[in-house]
């Protein structure tokens, strides 16, 4: 990836570091200290605050929430290293990225390595800044993970496409403002005929309608197009290119939901701390279900052992210059321990662990219900684990197809 | 793998060249059959010793390479994928006995014969068959050791043992006082009852109190590397026969069934691996050990257990047959899951670690 190389720093860490800290000092609003926006992914934005929309700015300006994004596109241009100093002077001052979403995770480290300069002039500057939100065009009810069986169709009209078709688990479609979606240009091709398009949510023909999951809460839609007018300089590479591209995208996709991490995240407290909150403790603090205890050793063991691995599989990455094997398993191994998680976690607070709502239950329980029920969507999309189960079979293992 | 320095690199490759050529499975069944109680190649070992392998760990004062840690278990982990029967292990842990808790007169004495393999050292430990980290069973009093150690490992071959006794470690030398009866265990490897009947032991006094648990932890810590080589070596064996067997005219890889718990494995051999080197690094960097210990026999144990019995399944009847090398890796795989702590005592001490 050319446009992410490393830059050169002309600036000693010590340097820089005294340089976040007096941002932080400047521009950091004391009543954020604490808070993170790791909600609003499932839940939805929520009406920005003076303070956090100071704090946004700031971020943006700097272009330190897109870090090793490159300067002139509005990224922080860091090195490694400073990134790191970086993360660790926010972490000391209880500051949270405010840039962030699929614009950050996804789209935009594709755009930078297939965007032509003009696209990556006109859309990276605003995600820099987290002005504008992007959401993903992808699946259809029939292509889930069958991805390359999607329908939509754009048909070539001189100077520009008509967009027509459907797509589902469009996540944030409601609240997006544009959408980078897998399209057909070539019905004879089931690969060569995708293309990937860029299609303002606000364009004539767009519908977004959401979609109730089984945690109550509706962050994923149904996007129908119809007749929608795309000009043709929204089209990212060449016409028939896009299944290579979004493959690329699926994996910084893939890179960031290995963390089931984000879901672990979400519930704070350690399983063992949990259990010692709502279970029965000995006179010496420890949980006195002899067989509980063990259960919780044994997941942590494995969560820390998954965790050590997602840190080998950067360190390889990084030392090899190209992808490490073992990124294949991180998906799969980190959303599955995340579900065991969020239930052991219910099975240790029994009917407390189960609130939907209402009176009786803390906000920490009610959210845990229902991080339980969306953390069940984290094995299925961006690749369900059967789907990353074949392409470790077949690309890492080198076994075959079935004749 | 973890990222390696160039040191690291080259003694991996030499010992992955050696292992691969000059001590494949075959060299194990040539001494299985020979019947030498010691169950090792006593030209292979001195082969090893040549090349510095007893001595990683040792200062290089007393004669080591001072190479660290993860270095011993780079080699350890190639032993392992061909089931190399050595004593280097036994060694490596009893000179570390010897590094935490010898005076200087007992490191100038051992050390260097240990690291260039004139000598052979074992741990004698534990006082019951199933390892629970207590001991207490053996006496020390008046400089004499009484008491037996039911499992000791390399018994056969060894020339000294680090006995744990109800006064601390003790260091007594093969010889007046110490008898050895055979215990013949399923991996055919040496395993005795050692007795210590008013057997001359000599203290190992100046370590610290808690001695004898952390000499546990990095006997945990190897011998899940020798736990890794096997898993990787069963992995891959088990995905070439799947490449090649064919069934219903197709190969076997071929199956989506099969494909899908391979995978799985695979995951968790990643795992099994990132839990092994961080107990390695816990050791060089001295910090964290006791619970990346429990962290890496646990995991090990864990994986080893299911690649070896998923591994034997896959090969399907000819596994079960004294002809092909899965059951080796089986039994031996069982053997090693009982050393040093099962995965439930482990992961009770992991719980206590935790405070919880």
């Amino acid at each position: 990836m050319a446009s992410l190389a490393e830059p050169e720093s002309r600036v000693s860490d010590d340097d820089f570091r005294e340089e976040v800290q007096d941002f932080l000092a400047k521009n950091f609003p004391p009543e954020l200290k604490g808070k993170s926006n790791a909600l609003s992914a499932l839940e939805g934005p929520t009406e920005e605050s003076p303070a956090e929309r100071a704090w946004r700015e700031a971020m943006g300006a700097k272009g330190w929430g897109t870090p090793t994004w490159p300067a002139e596109y509005g990224g922080g241009g860091l090195t490694r290293r400073q990134t790191a100093i970086l993360n660790e002077e926010m972490a000391r001052a209880g500051a949270h990225n405010p840039i962030g979403g699929m614009g950050v995770m996804m789209f935009g480290p594709t755009l930078l390595e297939y965007g032509s300069e003009e696209q990556k002039q006109e859309h990276i500057p605003p995600i820099c800044r987290g002005e504008i939100r992007w959401c993903q065009g992808y699946s259809e009810p029939n292509a889930g993970s069958d991805l390359a069986n999607l329908q939509t169709m754009a048909e070539d009209k001189g100077d520009h496409y008509l967009v027509n078709g459907q797509k589902t688990w469009t996540s944030g479609g409601q609240w997006a403002d544009k959408c980078f979606c897998l399209v057909r240009t070539d019905r004879s091709d089931k690969h060569r005929g995708i293309s990937f398009l860029l299609i303002d949510m606000d364009a004539e023909g767009v519908e977004v309608r959401p979609i109730r999951m089984i945690s109550g809460v509706s962050p994923f839609c149904e996007t129908f197009f119809t007749d929608v007018k795309v000009p043709k300089e929204n089209l990212v590479g060449e016409e028939g290119q896009g299944w290579t591209i979004g493959k690329r995208l699926l994996q910084h996709e893939r890179t960031n939901l290995s963390g089931g991490g984000a879901m672990a995240r979400l519930m704070g407290a350690s399983l063992a701390d949990i259990a010692k909150k709502y279970v029965e403790t000995t006179d010496d603090g420890e949980i006195a279900d002899r067989v509980l205890r063990d259960r919780i050793a044994d997941f942590e063991i494995r969560w820390n052992a998954f965790l050590l691995t997602a840190r080998r599989a950067g360190e390889e990455s990084k030392a090899s210059g190209g992808v490490s094997e073992i990124s294949s398993v991180l998906k799969k191994l980190g959303t599955k321990l995340g579900q065991e998680r969020a239930e052991l976690a219910i099975e240790i607070m029994g009917f407390q662990g189960l609130g939907w709502e209402g009176e009786g239950f803390t906000e920490s329980e009610l959210q845990g219900t229902r991080g339980w029920l969306f953390g069940k969507a984290t094995t299925i999309y961006g690749g369900s684990t059967e789907v990353q189960n074949n392409i470790i079979a077949k690309r890492v293992l080198g076994m075959l197809d079935h004749q | 793998m973890a990222v390696l320095n160039d040191e690291q690199i080259m003694l991996r490759d030499m010992a992955r060249e050696w292992t691969q050529n000059e001590s494949p499975v075959t060299e194990w069944r040539k001494v299985r059959s020979g019947g030498d109680e010691r169950a090792f190649d006593p030209a292979a070992f001195r082969t090893m010793a040549e090349m510095g392998w007893a001595g990683i760990i040792i200062p290089e004062d007393h004669g080591g390479s001072d190479f660290g840690w993860m270095s011993a278990g780079l080699v350890v982990e190639e032993l392992g994928k061909t089931l190399t029967a050595s004593p280097i292990v036994a060694s490596t842990l009893a000179a570390s006995a010897i590094m935490l808790a010898g005076s200087d007169e007992q490191k100038a004495k051992y050390l260097p014969k240990l690291a260039s393999g004139e000598i052979i050292g074992t741990l004698a430990v534990d006082d019951t068959p199933r390892h629970d980290g207590r001991t207490g069973g053996t006496s020390a009093s008046g400089g004499k050791l009484n008491g037996t150690k039911p499992f000791v490992h390399e018994a056969h071959g060894a020339d000294i043992f680090i006995a744990a006794t109800d006064d601390g470690l003790y260091i007594a030398e093969k010889g007046e006082g110490v008898s050895l009866s055979t215990r013949k265990l399923a991996d055919a490897r040496s395993h005795a009852a050692v007795t210590f009947a008013d057997a001359p032991g000599e203290k190992l006094a100046e370590g610290p109190d808690d001695a004898l648990d952390q000499l546990l932890d990095r006997a945990r810590i190897l011998t899940a590397c020798e736990m890794l080589g096997m898993a990787q070596a069963v992995f891959d064996t088990t995905l070439d026969y799947l490449k090649q067997r064919v069934q219903f005219n197709q190969v076997l890889a071929t199956f989506q069934a099969l494909q899908h718990r391979m995978a799985d494995l695979f995951g968790d051999l990643a795992m099994m691996r990132s839990a092994v080197e961080g107990g390695l690094q816990a050791l060089d960097a001295g910090f964290g050990i006791p619970r990346a210990a429990c962290m890496a026999k646990v995991t090990a144990n864990d994986t080893l257990h299911k690649i070896s019995r998923e591994g034997l399944q896959l090969h399907g009847g000819i596994g079960m047959t004294d002809e092909y090398d899965i059951g080796f890796y089986l039994k031996r795989a069982r053997t090693l899951e009982a050393d040093w702590g099962s995965s439930a005592m482990l992961r009770n001490r992991f719980a206590d670690i935790g405070g919880y």
